[in-house]
């Protein structure tokens, strides 16, 4: 298959090689930026424009390899909806940790108390007590077994970002090697692995998922919840081992990498002490995307039950037990869902903002 | 109003939106271009020498950018007072662009036929057949063997030069009356470059276009154009006729470009380069933009904008100091004549006198 | 090409295999089976059901008879179901989910193409900031949560639509299913368009179509669409995954006789012959689907040859 389609990719993530200026025309000054200014905002850039770049940096003072960084969170703290997803999500993450212990000191309650003076199962609406008067005793409520919805909801919390960060963890592992090796050695294996990640790109892993989970899940709660970091991380490296790859590739034939294999670095630190490393940019960006993915996933899986299994609670199977009384106590269903949509949403922005913010060229001008 | 030029721009003033502040592209440019004449707009990346071009046809992304002031007079009428509609009549019938790089000017995902059918049927009104053939003997027109065969060929079939041939023919093919052609070269081979610059020569010679040829690489320019405007930091530093420019410099900056230019008979293998970087457009100091890398920099050119001085009839250059640098330059420019008139002599001496004892011996 | 779409095909023989030989072998690898549920089944009678169904056989032996079956396109019969195959089966709720999903798709294409378009062609307007923050609502909102939202605000407040049910195509019962399921492909085909769309929006060759004196609408319709709707073509492979993903939760919430409805049953009760049966027939459509989705791409973009 011949590919000529144009290269995607920004020059950062080729990493910048400059080209040689033919012989005859005057070189001209690079287009390189001084620190704190890592994008050329010359105009001539906005209207895709590139001139060919110097080859003699010999003359310039290096940049500082800091600036990259400090850059982007620059732009990132500019971008509006990116800093509003990074509160949102700090907020509902810190309240998931803590939250359920300050319930707990102010109010007695846990995510499974069941009051015992709860003998007719009436789930009470958010700021009312039995009698239907105000009371700021739960404010989102409680479920049909008088359980408090808000540390419910901060308990689902908790495990809800709990598997969403490991497995994505997980999916970086197996991504990160999985890509660094197919891009460092190249040529045949590199073909064979990723016309496996095609492959499987296109099969229904979710159904497999759900198979895995019914017939192995169910024993305990912790070994179900172990089984999903393993499942979810499985089944969602596949697009983290290709960015890797883009990168590797890029970088492998540049001259720190030259200058390590001549001195005799075995391939695999080559690959996980100097590659891997100079990849992080993207990476970073596609975790922060992947955490709102995987945490769908799992509120998909519990919802259907083959997720965190009962005492444990999360978004998903809050939304389930909701949707059991939707007529008559809506917010069961609401309370978990707009808080897993709220944090969904948040997490999206933030990442599509770090896009943004570590690639230059994708910003909006 | 209509003296001979064909495109008047008067004080150009092209700005761009950016997070950094407003960029200042271009920013007061005039010049004038008779029928007929080829000008060649120099600067180094950044110098707002493209945009120029791109506001002469209104081509400007808007936003972030916008021509906020000035007169592009084409054939006395106001480019930038034209209705859209107007103004797509000028564009590509009457002034038609080249640009940098053929590899993504052309639609990969239409033939090359359809891509060049399209300007004839648009503005010629010629039906498919008529313009299927016109295609076809532009292509040949450009140098482009089998034209029959590969008209229906899709870009990627096409090597660089080839492709830019391509785009020479679609520029060429409503004989548009001003060319403009942003840096054509730059992004071909050596050996490429020159073909596709004997190209655009010959079929100017052919058709009498005017042509306005944008380039930073002052080599290009030297055999192609009859007049020279160098841009800096989106300001006009000199403007004068080639031969003078080249051989009379009025400004720093254009010298420092001069000096830069490979010059294969030197002795010395390092090659000049101009100190530091081009400034950054947004934050200009207040100050002649080029002062911080210039030579002959004193405390005037940091505190205060330089003057445009009028050198003589048709030479302009921007600097406090420019008649200084003009009298210096022309005086290099007598030595290194007397020199090379003494050395051709002396040549012609020796070899004479070697014939003698040739013959003598 | 033509090799390129039999290569293809021959490909896809052993993946289908590979897939049910996987999931086959996970359902064999975990304990428990069909027969050790709630239910008490006298000994003789398992017995009996064991010898009907060939599980007294070894396991190369089983794993034979099933393949052998696949090949022919038997998947044998159903164990929750009594009398009835696996292809019964599929052919009764298959119309269901294939009537929700291209529903869903084909609204989700119309929406999102429209939307995403005019966003890029309006970037940075109050149209594009408001349709891309509704596309991310859309991309973060569960379905299984928007979908009961739905029938709580149209069917239980304002009893404009029925809850749940099937009720044929077209009915009424189809709005909410399909909205639910749609909701988050017009979300991913807005982005996708809009940035598609504005990378190509900046493409040199779209600055060479004006210049060549072209109308706005010319160079929209004849040099941006085709660049600007790769990426929702190549989505479009991935997306038929993701559909079938959703059709289970939005079956279960509308109660429909679907495809991903009997799967979900299927996985609760060890039903294994069905499903086998399900996740080769999905494996099988989803890969010839990835084969179309190429072909088109091919004829789309004259630089791609196989």
């Amino acid at each position: 298959m011949k590919d000529e389609r144009p290269d995607k990719r920004t020059d950062w993530e080729k990493g910048t090689e400059p080209a040689l200026t033919p012989l005859g025309t005057p070189p001209e000054p690079p287009v390189r930026p001084r620190e704190g200014d890592i994008i050329h905002t010359a105009p001539e850039l906005a209207v895709g424009e590139a001139d060919v770049r110097s080859a003699e940096m010999g003359a310039l003072e290096p940049i500082k390899g800091t600036s990259l960084w400090k850059d982007a969170w620059r732009r990132l703290l500019k971008n509006r909806l990116a800093v509003f997803g990074m509160i949102v999500v700090a907020i509902i993450a810190l309240a998931s940790i803590i939250g359920p212990f300050i319930i707990k000191a102010t109010t007695g309650f846990t995510y499974d108390t069941v009051p015992p003076e709860m003998e007719l199962s009436k789930a009470m609406p958010p700021f009312r007590d039995v009698n239907g008067n105000f009371s700021a005793l739960h404010p989102m409520g409680t479920d049909i077994l008088g359980r408090d919805v808000l540390s419910r909801v901060l308990i689902g919390g908790r495990i809800s970002l709990m598997v969403g960060i490991i497995s994505t963890l997980v999916s970086l592992l197996i991504g990160i090697t999985y890509g660094a090796t197919s891009g460092y050695l190249g040529g045949r294996v590199d073909n064979v692995m990723m016309r496996i990640v095609d492959v499987l790109y296109s099969l229904p892993y979710m159904m497999i998922v759900i198979v895995l989970l019914a017939f192995f899940g169910g024993r305990s709660p912790l070994g179900q919840l172990f089984l999903l970091f393993i499942a979810l991380g499985a089944v969602s490296w596949l697009t983290m081992a290709r960015i890797v790859r883009g990168q590797v590739i890029s970088l492998k034939n540049q001259e720190f990498v030259l200058a390590a294999r001549a001195t005799g670095v075995s391939t695999a630190k080559i690959i996980f002490r100097h590659l891997v490393p100079n990849t992080l940019g993207p990476v970073i960006v596609y975790a922060t995307l992947t955490i709102p993915q995987v945490m769908l996933q799992e509120a998909f899986l519990s919802f259907l039950g083959l997720g965190v299994q009962a005492p444990l609670a999360s978004w998903g199977s809050l939304a389930s037990e909701g949707i059991q009384n939707i007529a008559i106590f809506p917010w069961q269903l609401i309370f978990p869902g707009v808080t897993m949509a709220l944090t969904l949403f948040s997490l999206n922005f933030l990442g599509d903002g770090l896009r943004d913010a570590l690639d230059p060229q994708m910003r909006k001008t | 109003m209509n003296n001979g030029n064909i495109l008047s721009v008067r004080d150009l003033r092209t700005y761009f939106e950016t997070e950094d502040g407003t960029v200042k592209a271009v920013d007061g440019i005039s010049f004038d271009l008779e029928r007929g004449e080829t000008l060649g707009i120099v600067g180094e990346s950044g110098s707002g020498k493209s945009v120029t071009n791109l506001s002469i046809i209104r081509l400007i992304p808007e936003p972030p950018g916008k021509i906020v002031s000035g007169e592009i007079l084409f054939h006395g009428e106001d480019i930038r007072a034209l209705p859209v509609e107007e103004l797509r009549r000028i564009r590509g019938k009457r002034i038609a662009m080249i640009f940098q790089d053929p590899m993504t000017s052309l639609n990969p995902f239409m033939r090359i036929s359809r891509q060049l059918m399209e300007m004839t049927e648009l503005h010629l009104g010629y039906t498919k057949d008529q313009a299927y053939e016109h295609a076809i003997k532009m292509l040949e027109t450009v140098g482009i063997p089998d034209a029959r065969t590969r008209v229906d060929s899709y870009p990627h079939e096409f090597s660089g030069g080839m492709r830019q041939r391509v785009m020479i023919a679609m520029a060429l093919s409503c004989e548009p009356e001003l060319l403009i052609a942003d840096e054509p070269t730059t992004a071909l081979d050596v050996t490429i470059q020159a073909q596709i610059l004997e190209l655009i020569k010959k079929l100017k010679q052919d058709t009498g276009t005017s042509v306005i040829l944008i380039t930073h690489d002052l080599g290009v320019v030297a055999g192609m154009t009859d007049h020279i405007i160098v841009m800096y930091a989106g300001k006009v530093f000199e403007q004068a006729p080639t031969h003078e420019l080249f051989s009379c410099p009025g400004n720093p900056y254009t010298k420092g470009l001069l000096r830069s230019v490979p010059d294969p008979t030197a002795e010395q293998g390092a090659l000049y380069q101009i100190p530091g970087l081009p400034p950054d457009v947004a934050h200009l100091p207040p100050g002649c933009p080029f002062a911080p890398r210039c030579e002959r920099a004193e405390e005037i050119c940091r505190a205060e904008f330089p003057p445009f001085v009028k050198l003589n009839e048709e030479h302009f250059s921007l600097c406090h100091f420019a008649e200084e640098v003009y009298a210096k330059s022309c005086g290099e420019r007598d030595e290194r004549q007397a020199r090379q008139r003494q050395a051709t002599s002396q040549r012609q001496e020796t070899s004479s006198a070697g014939a003698e004892t040739e013959r003598n011996g | 090409m033509l090799r390129f779409i039999i290569r293809r095909l021959l490909i896809t023989i052993p993946m289908v295999l590979i897939i049910v030989t996987l999931t086959w072998g996970l359902i064999r690898l975990a304990p428990g089976n069909f027969y050790t549920g709630e239910k008490r089944i006298p000994p003789a009678i398992v017995k009996n059901i064991r010898e009907k169904y060939g599980l007294d056989k070894p396991w190369y032996a089983q794993y034979g008879k099933m393949m052998w079956g696949i090949v022919r396109g038997d998947f044998g019969d159903s164990l929750t179901y009594p009398g009835q195959s696996v292809n019964q089966i599929l052919w009764r709720s298959l119309p269901v989910s294939a009537t929700l999903g291209i529903l869903a798709y084909l609204l989700a294409l119309a929406v999102g193409l429209t939307t995403g378009t005019l966003a890029a062609l309006r970037q940075n307007s109050k149209l594009d900031y408001a349709s891309m923050a509704l596309a991310m609502l859309g991309i973060s909102i569960p379905n299984f949560v928007l979908g009961p939202l739905l029938v709580l605000v149209f069917s239980l407040t304002f009893y404009w639509l029925p809850p749940a049910r099937w009720n044929g195509f077209p009915s009424w019962n189809l709005i909410m299913p399909v909205l639910t399921l749609s909701a988050l492909y017009m979300a991913y085909i807005a982005r996708l368009t809009r940035s598609g769309m504005l990378e190509v929006l900046r493409a040199d060759y779209v600055r060479t179509a004006r210049a060549k004196g072209l109308s706005e609408k010319q160079v929209i319709f004849r040099h941006v669409m085709r660049g600007g709707l790769l990426p929702v073509i190549s989505f479009s492979g991935p997306a038929l995954a993701y559909l079938i993903t959703g059709t289970v939760v939005v079956e279960q919430i509308f109660a429909l006789p679907g495809l991903g409805n009997y799967f979900l049953n299927a996985n609760f009760a060890r039903d294994e012959p069905l499903i086998i049966g399900i996740v080769a027939f999905l494996a099988i459509l989803i890969l010839v689907f990835n084969l179309l989705v190429d072909i088109a791409y091919a004829l789309i973009d004259p630089r791609i040859r196989y």
